[in-house]
């Protein structure tokens, strides 16, 4: 019983010391939204073509490229014929691209659904590009900018984000990119393994809200 | 308490951004290419009359001095528009606390290619007094924790230092928070 106690209050004083040093680096984007090893929730968001998506439409999905992504943004544009590659790469071993735009078209008047739809018809992209209109999936993952990646592994217990972050080392160009974060952790999760680079970083434009 | 403190600087980042110019996607490959990599190997040469460094030029020239000058680092872009709007108030910084030996440098996150097209122009139009170098180097996943491990990698961000006083900031800022914030650490000594 007293055993039971002692554990019980130790872990109390652990849990709330992770708390407070969570919140202490509050200048940090990191403490909210979804973490590695979290279960994603599910979506109900208008495409492009005037339908809803959610991940339930993939019925034989192993999992979702979520990437949070926008019009114009010099990093999201830079990185948009990689998306469309990666699409076509790991749609049909299970895991499609699913785009989302989480700005407000009020803040940025770039990202509106009409310049949504004509930016996919330009581009031709294969993949939803779903417009986050109650702006809320974004602040549910903790997408802070654009382009911002999240990997989801369909298990017996939900969507697991397995990888955040980066698509590759080199958002300038696609030519000179020596390590593709992404593309790797998706492979490792296809080969049943452990995703090596959880999380990685890179410059991109603020989520405008 | 802290979680109301948390929840307004979040709110107050996710304020930020506006991106207001359309660049084409194919980026110049050649430049790139012989940028990339070479961690050790420092960069730092004139282009159109802007230092540009790589991240180990950068580091050396202007992150790790060790004298009594506070510096304010500032990463921006062009097309940032949360950045353009708090630059005033660095410019107003700057000359404020230039007895108190604070000096403000504004670190260009632009596309190389962008430095004659548009940086330079910016700076004229804007008249920068600050000093404005632009940092090459595409491997942001390696510099971004080296600049500091808060940073999560949106702009506007700025590193405030004196010696080993440093602060980091992820957010925009009005003048009287910046100005917190470099009295804060001019107290400190």
């Amino acid at each position: 019983m007293k055993k039971k106690n002692i554990l019980f209050v130790v872990s109390l004083v652990l849990m709330t010391s992770l708390a407070i040093a969570g919140f202490s680096s509050g200048e940090s984007t990191n403490n909210a939204g979804l973490t590695i090893g979290d279960t994603a929730a599910e979506i109900n968001l208008l495409n492009v073509d005037g339908n809803m998506v959610s991940y339930d439409d993939y019925p034989d999905a192993e999992g979702f490229i979520v990437i949070f992504t926008c019009n114009t943004c010099p990093y999201a544009v830079a990185s948009e014929d990689r998306i469309i590659a990666l699409d076509a790469e790991f749609k049909d071993k299970g895991y499609p691209v699913i785009a989302i735009n989480p700005n407000n078209p009020a803040v940025q008047p770039d990202d509106t659904f009409e310049l949504m739809q004509a930016k996919a018809e330009e581009k031709g992209f294969t993949f939803p590009y779903l417009y986050d209109k109650t702006n809320t999936v974004y602040a549910q993952y903790g997408a802070t900018k654009t382009p911002h990646v999240y990997l989801l592994e369909n298990t017996d217990d939900g969507r697991v984000v397995r990888y955040i972050g980066a698509i590759d080392d080199n958002v300038r160009s696609a030519s000179a990119v020596k390590e593709r974060f992404l593309a790797n952790a998706v492979y490792e999760l296809l080969d049943g393994k452990e995703v090596t680079v959880k999380e990685t970083r890179a410059i991109g434009c603020s989520v405008k809200q | 308490m802290k979680l109301i403190i948390f929840t307004c600087i979040f709110a107050v980042l996710l304020s930020c951004g506006n991106s207001t110019t359309e660049n084409p996607p194919d980026e110049s490959v050649a430049e790139v290419v012989e940028t990339t990599g070479e961690k050790s190997e420092t960069l730092s040469e004139m282009r159109h009359g802007i230092q540009v460094y790589n991240f180990a030029g950068l580091d050396e020239a202007l992150l790790q001095h060790k004298n009594d000058t506070t510096y304010v680092i500032n990463f921006w872009a062009t097309w940032c528009k949360p950045c353009v709007k708090e630059m005033p108030y660095f410019e107003k910084l700057g000359k404020t606390y230039a007895e108190e030996k604070v000096k403000v440098v504004f670190v260009s996150l632009d596309f190389p290619d962008r430095l004659e097209p548009l940086v330079v122009p910016f700076i004229k139009k804007n008249k920068l007094e600050s000093e404005v170098v632009l940092l090459d180097d595409d491997d942001a996943n390696y510099w971004i924790p080296k600049v500091s491990d808060k940073w999560q990698g949106a702009i506007p961000a700025t590193l405030i230092y004196k010696a080993d006083d440093r602060a980091f900031f992820e957010r925009s800022f009005t003048y009287e928070e910046l100005e917190k914030e470099v009295q804060s650490i001019l107290n400190k000594s």
